[in-house]
């Protein structure tokens, strides 16, 4: 069976890197102490930026608003903690390569006290809309790293009557194991809030894909959700990238979202596990979102494990929480496939920060990159089903277009390709670099044309105003003329024609 | 107190411990099975064959790598050179001149790879190319087979007679081993009139154990077969090429041979005889000159498979895998840019798939 299995019926795409995820997951969640200073970022979601309505010297209790939604993809921030504002404006991390970014500072009182709650009692008896709207304020986004606002979402699975609700318990990062620790702690708050979350969006069912690396997390799961028929527990194979929408939406309801098209459009809605209990949270408790479970995770850290933080708590101050054996050679936010590197530890986590990555040496080492051998894993690998040798032959030389007809933009930037490359070609950076510069080439060409259309308007105009103003004048001149002919006595008609005739 | 990590790369930041030089092992690995048994039914001339030809294949390498100003050593490391050279080595003559091997190996790493770009940009096999060049210009040396005569035995050469025979020619002594292939048999006594319901009664047997004269080490179909298997397993090819390879070959045979068996080989003798196992399993499967997608590799392995079949047939050489392999590398580009996979949320054109909803 096991031969025919391996040939057979293993998914075709993906990869199966070491997880490492053990023993960080299984150690208990510790709670950080209340931070002396947070540094709360204006933005830390997809779209506008927050607009901060609080003043330097005030003083805010956690979970006050402290900088509001902005446009209509935003989301609001709350005070992580209480204290006193104590700069609002641009933090500027202390190293030369780290950019300044926008934040509003808090000096903690260290007493962690919260500003008056407004839980709604029965979110059921409430309308979706209002659910989504205490979503909205209460600074609600997608924690699975998207960051998108939730209540957005809900408004866009209402609208088109989404049936499903996909619940991504996935968690297919290696290292990371936040999502595996709050489904096995809260697990009540998941699967409530997954059930508020059907409520905002007029589904009729909730499956949760969760990958059968966490049995643990899939047995609490179970057990929370008993009572509720419709929040189905749905193990998945483990097997990177199983938390992407596309390939978790595939796997748990055989539909593919069109490559145009948003998941909603085929009736399924995706939220992650650590968002329903978010937003479980902001509507039973009235809690604004100030709060996560963050990874600490790689063989730099002396107690990795999972560390529940204020938003805003800088990175250093985590580290130095779980202690690190050795100076990190490489410090990653989020995991190991997708994360981004940080080259200084002075930057506050965000809503989105699932976890903080520290390697050792013999984790950051980079091998070199040698030739394409057309092996063809990166083919197998791609859960795209897209060619990474193809394109990258092409970004080589510098013909993005021809790249981009291998329908380049359709790639979901997981890493597969880049992983299973025997040659260690770093594909993803070639892929990023390409919609990068297609992206600056169409934004120039809007330009352009804008420029174009501009110009041609303004000459269009030009000339139209000196028409008017000679049409204006020769009616001017006419009338004159008609005036004085009218005015002018009988006896010189003639001489008035000749004149009028010469001018 | 802020402390600086490095430089930024990108993701991922964590990756395979694979490498070209494990892959090309782990193929020379499977390959040698068959390649000791190939030193063993031929003895000790072959093993010295097989050495020359590796080496002249690495010094070509080395050759080249110079001439570009770059280092030789760690590209040699890749092991590529000295698969190309022991894929050229296992279809030459067991006991042909050491001057085949050294034409062979430098031509097969310096023209057929290097000339192109070096790893990964040839578009034709380097091996396949070293062979007909070869065979194109020597065909004398290029089919003088030995029957099998198993080292240590009686009469085989020893190890010093061995390297004489490599490097001296084959001794009068040894005339009577010289022997023909099922193909290369059955081709000439066709060409004579003769039919093969008379002619085979004398031909030479077939032999799935290897016991048959042939190129150095694609006789053992067994240990081919078993090396394939083996690559298979370890995810270093796929089955699409093989399959469709010896299917190419097996079904046109299986056709022609029912309705006029006077004339056509069977499906066994053309799976058993020349370089079909090793063709399917090693030199079809190389990574740079064969197509991408399943589909593709079908359509590549099912036109080496028939063309060799053609080649064989109806063309003046008795055995056609290596221009049958070449003929089809040449399509590769092409095939690729028709058989592409699907993508994930497009039809098979490329169009976004219609919402269902």
């Amino acid at each position: 069976m096991g031969f025919l299995d391996r040939f057979l019926k293993a998914p075709s795409w993906g990869v199966h890197p070491e997880d490492h995820k053990r023993p960080a997951a299984d150690a208990p969640l510790r709670l950080f102490p209340s931070p002396e200073r947070v540094f709360m970022p204006l933005s830390q979601h997809v779209g506008g930026a927050a607009r901060p309505i609080v003043l330097v010297g005030q003083k805010v209790l956690k979970g006050q608003l402290i900088a509001e939604a902005q446009g209509n993809i935003s989301a609001p921030i709350h005070a992580p903690v209480s204290g006193t504002i104590s700069a609002v404006g641009e933090v500027t991390a202390p190293h030369p390569s780290g950019l300044p970014f926008k934040a509003i500072t808090i000096e903690s009182d260290g007493q962690d006290r919260w500003i008056e709650t407004d839980p709604l009692a029965d979110p059921f008896a409430a309308t979706p809309e209002e659910v989504a709207r205490r979503s909205a304020l209460a600074g609600v986004v997608g924690l699975g790293g998207a960051t998108f606002p939730s209540a957005v979402k809900f408004a866009l699975g209402k609208r088109l009557k989404v049936g499903t609700l996909i619940v991504n318990g996935g968690e297919c990062e290696p290292y990371l194991s936040s999502d595996d620790r709050i489904m096995r702690d809260f697990p009540e708050q998941v699967v409530d809030g997954a059930r508020i979350v059907m409520h905002a969006i007029g589904a009729s069912e909730a499956l949760v894909g969760i990958e059968d690396n966490k049995p643990e997390a899939i047995a609490a799961m179970r057990k929370a959700a008993e009572p509720y028929p419709e929040v189905k527990i749905r193990p998945v194979p483990a097997r990177y990238p199983m938390g992407s929408d596309k390939q978790l939406i595939q796997t748990l309801t055989g539909k593919e979202v069109p490559s145009d098209a948003r998941a909603a459009e085929v009736g399924v809605l995706v939220h992650n596990v650590s968002t329903c209990a978010a937003v479980h949270k902001a509507i039973r408790l009235g809690h604004p979102l100030v709060e996560r479970i963050v990874t600490l995770n790689g063989g730099a850290i002396a107690t990795p494990g999972n560390v529940y933080a204020p938003l805003g708590t800088m990175i250093s101050d985590l580290l130095a929480f779980v202690g690190l054996k050795e100076a990190p050679s490489r410090l990653i936010l989020g995991g190991p496939m997708m994360g981004t590197p940080l080259l200084h530890d002075r930057i506050p986590i965000v809503k989105g920060a699932s976890g903080i990555l520290a390697f050792d040496a013999a984790e950051a080492f980079v091998p070199e990159a040698g030739p394409c051998i057309r092996c063809g894993n990166c083919t197998k690998a791609c859960p795209m089903g897209l060619l990474p040798l193809e394109m990258a032959a092409r970004i080589r030389v510098g013909d993005l277009e021809g790249a981009e007809a291998y329908a380049l933009q359709d790639c979901i930037s997981c890493g597969c390709c880049a992983y299973v490359c025997p040659s260690h070609i770093p594909l993803v950076q070639y892929f990023s670099h390409a919609k990068g510069e297609l992206t600056n080439a169409e934004r120039t060409k809007l330009r352009t044309d804008a420029t174009k259309r501009l110009a041609e308007a303004k000459t269009a105009r030009i000339e139209r105003e000196n028409r008017e103003k000679a049409e204006a004048a020769a009616r001017r001149k006419a009338e004159r003329e008609a005036a004085k002919a009218a005015a002018a006595p009988a006896a010189t008609p003639v001489a008035e024609q000749t004149q009028g005739a010469s001018a | 107190m802020s402390q600086a990590y490095g430089i930024a790369v990108a993701a991922p930041h964590t990756t395979t411990t694979n490498s070209p030089t494990r892959i090309m092992t782990l193929v020379m690995l499977a390959l040698a099975p068959a390649t000791l048994y190939g030193f063993w039914l031929y003895g000790w001339p072959a093993f010295f064959l097989w050495a020359i030809t590796i080496g002249a294949a690495m010094l070509g390498e080395a050759f080249c790598l110079r001439l570009l100003n770059r280092r030789a050593v760690p590209v040699l490391m890749d092991g590529s050179a000295i698969l190309t050279g022991w894929l050229l080595a296992v279809s030459l003559p067991p006991w042909a001149p050491w001057w085949i091997g050294v034409f062979g190996g430098m031509f097969a790493t310096t023209l057929g790879k290097q000339a192109f770009g070096g790893l990964g940009q040839n578009l034709f096999n380097p091996a396949m190319v070293a062979r007909v060049a070869l065979l194109i210009s020597f065909p004398v040396q290029m089919t003088a087979w030995v029957a099998p005569v198993p080292m240590f035995s009686a009469g085989a050469p020893g190890l010093v007679d061995g390297l004489l025979v490599v490097l001296k020619g084959v001794p009068h002594a040894y005339d009577a081993v010289t022997s023909a292939t099922m193909l290369g048999f059955a081709k000439t006594e066709l060409s004579r009139g003769v039919n093969l319901l008379d002619s085979l009664q004398h031909a030479p047997a077939l032999s799935f154990i290897g016991s048959r004269p042939g190129s150095l080490g694609e006789t053992a179909a067994w240990l081919i077969l078993a090396g394939g298997v083996a690559m298979m397993f370890m995810r270093i090819i796929s089955w699409h090429i093989p399959l469709a390879m010896l299917a190419g070959i097996a079904l046109p045979a299986a056709i022609l041979h029912a309705v006029d068996p006077a004339r056509y080989l069977e499906m066994g003798a053309h799976v058993l005889s020349g370089g079909a196992m090793l063709g399917a399993f090693f030199i079809a499967t190389d990574y740079v000159t064969s197509p991408n997608s399943p589909r593709g590799q079908l359509i590549f392995g099912f036109g080496c498979g028939v063309l060799t079949y053609v080649i064989r047939t109806w063309a003046g050489y008795p055995e056609g895998v290596a221009f049958a392999v070449l003929l089809m590398n040449s399509m590769t580009p092409i095939i690729d840019t028709y058989f592409k996979p699907r993508i994930y949320g497009r039809d098979r054109k490329g169009n976004p798939l219609q919402t269902t909803n």
